[in-house]
């Protein structure tokens, strides 16, 4: 099964305070450590999985800079016979309808049996992967936290939904899904792995080499700004040493019925 | 001028989701005199059960009766859409697992715009539309701007509105199952697997000890343990500690795990997203430790702490076990 799985790079939550930029127009970045996309990791071993059980191919793709190929190349040593990189001045800036427009072409270019994209990304909307199937008239399941190989032309999967519920389906090939975190243990990669690959060329194509006009990723939802949130009144911080703290602390918690 | 406003309505068991009530005010945000029609898709008589349900509260409620729309499938759920709505249609959308399903590839099917996951809305002076959207799990918010003309699909978060429960629509139901055609998919539904059972019932306990990333590592798992113990508690945790395999399924809290109505609970190096917090219900005392200041869990939280899980929760059991 040839299969493209669809990553990106983003600052990773787990490491950073996300801060608003001073102008308030983006986030600051200047101390951002970035990795892959927490579930896009996920779906790529997904489909390392998939080849080592049917046979294949595995080719990982991104829209984004050229500091995007450490991703790819992270990808690879993972496993993915193949990166490519899509960039252009032309994309900075577009919306997730642009990302998967530029991703649509690339398709297009290529034979993928099955298309996989993460859940969601740094943005959090989880729109790139069905707006992908849409456009490629495929059919389309998301939040997929399991994939079993029926025959040639059928998948059985699970759909993440309510309650920790799963949903299964059986989808036609080629289809594309967006695949939740936990499906798989993902491997680890090492600094070996990643040496291994990184004389490895990876294609970049452009806007001109995929046939893209300006237009056609034209942002249709435009941010205008970054601000932090606030709801309700805030919780009431404890201060001074721990000890002091887990006095206070042992107090309310004894008047709350948290301590028996 | 924006087209018809259209809110799909979610439901479940012949119940209808509270999200129908909520939309309603969604709708009214982006024009006070809206008056928005209720689509709902299903069959049998759940179906005509919730259709009358929705008419208190909707003037037009489109009924879509079909044997093939009686689980929720959104490859279904799309043909079926696209039979009955114009271009133009501004259509609200709850952000569950259905709508996240299906608006994706529904708002380019009627080449219309997509806004994912709002938590307020605004209709500017020029007619477009300034949604407010949570990036970054929460960390930060941002304004979006897009316009609504051409048509647009919203997918509005639960719970993010207050419903409109005046019920007083005393509206019409209009069946259009007739103009729905063929709706065969690629995708076919088969069943639905009940989550496992697992060895601790988090849903029982009055005090949950609750672990998130911040906890580092397995090994760490002790220390929430033993603070458990000493309150009378039990251990849950937020869904990157069941994806790492540190603990089973059963002990996460959040909208794709389980709900929790506890008295107290502790948050320990968790962030506080909202699918987490979306399994937190009945009003319990919360404490939030967390070595970020800014992490969203302390706008939620009735105390917050600022400090390192792993140093401050041994020194928290060891108090408590003085008695
Ligand atoms: C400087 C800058 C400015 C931007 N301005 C705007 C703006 O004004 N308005 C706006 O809406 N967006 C803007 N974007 C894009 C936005 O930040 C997101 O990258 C984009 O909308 C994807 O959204 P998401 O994170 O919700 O992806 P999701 O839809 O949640 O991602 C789901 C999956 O899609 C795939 N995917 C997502 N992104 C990519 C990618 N780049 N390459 C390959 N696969 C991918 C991954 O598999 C991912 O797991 C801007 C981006 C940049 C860098
Ligand atoms: C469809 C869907 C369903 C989901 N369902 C759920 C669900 O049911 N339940 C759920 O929990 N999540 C769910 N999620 C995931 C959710 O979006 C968040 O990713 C998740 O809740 C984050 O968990 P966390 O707070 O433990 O981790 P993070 O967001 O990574 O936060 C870790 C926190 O720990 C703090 N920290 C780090 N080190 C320390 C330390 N040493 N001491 C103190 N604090 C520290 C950090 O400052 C940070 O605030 C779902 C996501 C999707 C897309």
């Amino acid at each position: 099964m040839d299969i493209l799985v669809c990553v990106t790079r983003v600052p990773d939550t787990a490491e950073n305070e996300i801060e608003v930029s001073k102008d308030g127009t983006d986030i600051e970045r200047g101390a951002l450590v970035y990795s892959i996309n927490e579930a896009d990791n996920y779906a790529v071993e997904e489909a390392i999985q998939i080849k080592e059980r049917v046979g294949g191919s595995v080719t990982v793709v991104t829209v984004g800079t050229e500091e995007s190929e450490e991703v790819l190349r992270r990808e690879m040593a993972m496993g993915a016979d193949k990166g490519i990189l899509l960039t252009d001045d032309a994309f900075a800036g577009t919306d997730g309808r642009g990302i998967a427009t530029i991703l649509k072409a690339e398709v297009e270019k290529g034979k993928y049996d099955l298309i996989l994209t993460g859940a969601l990304a740094d943005a959090g909307a989880g729109e790139v992967g069905g707006m992908l199937a849409a456009m490629l008239d495929r059919p389309y399941a998301s939040l997929v936290n399991s994939i079993e190989i029926v025959d040639e032309s059928t998948l059985k999967v699970g759909r993440e939904v309510e309650g920790g519920n799963t949903e299964m389906n059986r989808i036609k090939l080629p289809c594309v899904l967006s695949i939740q975190t936990g499906i798989n243990e993902p491997r680890y990669v090492g600094i070996r792995g990643i040496r291994q690959v990184a004389s490895v060329q990876i294609p970049v194509h452009g806007a001109g080499d995929l046939g893209l006009k300006a237009e056609a990723i034209a942002p249709r939802v435009q941010r205008q700004d970054y601000f932090v949130p606030t709801f309700g009144a805030g919780a009431e911080m404890l201060e001074g040493s721990n000890e002091e703290i887990i006095e206070k602390l042992v107090e309310m918690l004894k008047a709350k019925g948290g301590l028996k | 001028m924006a087209g018809q406003i259209y809110v799909y309505i979610a439901h479940k068991g012949g119940v209808i989701d509270d999200t129908a009530l909520e939309l309603i005010a969604a709708a009214k945000k982006i024009d006070p005199a809206a008056r928005p029609i209720a689509v709902v898709t299903g069959s049998g008589a759940e179906l005509d059960q919730v259709c009358a349900e929705a008419a208190k509260s909707y003037s037009q409620v489109v009924k879509l009766a079909s044997p093939a729309l009686a689980h929720p499938n959104a490859e279904v759920v799309r043909k079926a859409l696209l039979a009955i709505l114009p271009k133009d249609a501004v259509i609200l959308m709850p952000h569950g697992y259905l709508g996240m399903d299906l608006s994706p590839g529904l708002s380019v099917k009627l080449d219309s715009t997509y806004v994912a996951d709002a938590i307020d809305l605004e209709k500017t002076a020029d007619g477009k539309l300034k949604a407010v959207r949570q990036e970054y799990g929460g960390q930060v918010s941002t304004h979006v701007l897009c316009r609504m003309d051409d048509g647009i699909v919203i997918n509005v978060r639960p719970g993010a509105f207050s419903p409109d429960e005046s019920r007083s629509a005393g509206g019409q139901v209009v069946d259009k199952s007739g103009e729905l055609g063929d709706l065969a998919a690629s995708r076919e539904f088969l069943e639905l697997v009940q989550a496992a059972v697992g060895d601790v019932d988090i849903t029982k306990s009055d005090v949950l000890v609750a672990v998130g990333r911040g906890i580092g590592d397995q090994e760490n798992l002790e220390i929430a343990e033993e603070l458990a113990a000493a309150v009378g508690g039990v251990v849950c945790c937020s869904r990157p500690i069941v994806d790492a395999k540190w603990l089973e399924k059963s002990r996460q809290v959040g909208t794709s795990g389980q709900t929790v109505k506890p008295k107290v609970y502790l948050a320990c190096g968790i962030s506080g997203s909202f699918q987490h917090l979306g399994g937190i219900k009945g009003n319990p005392f919360i404490v939030a430790i967390n070595k970020n200041p800014k992490a969203p869990i302390f706008q939620v939280a009735d105390v917050g702490i600022v400090a390192d899980v792993v140093e401050f929760l041994p020194e928290l059991t060891e108090r408590i076990q003085e008695g």
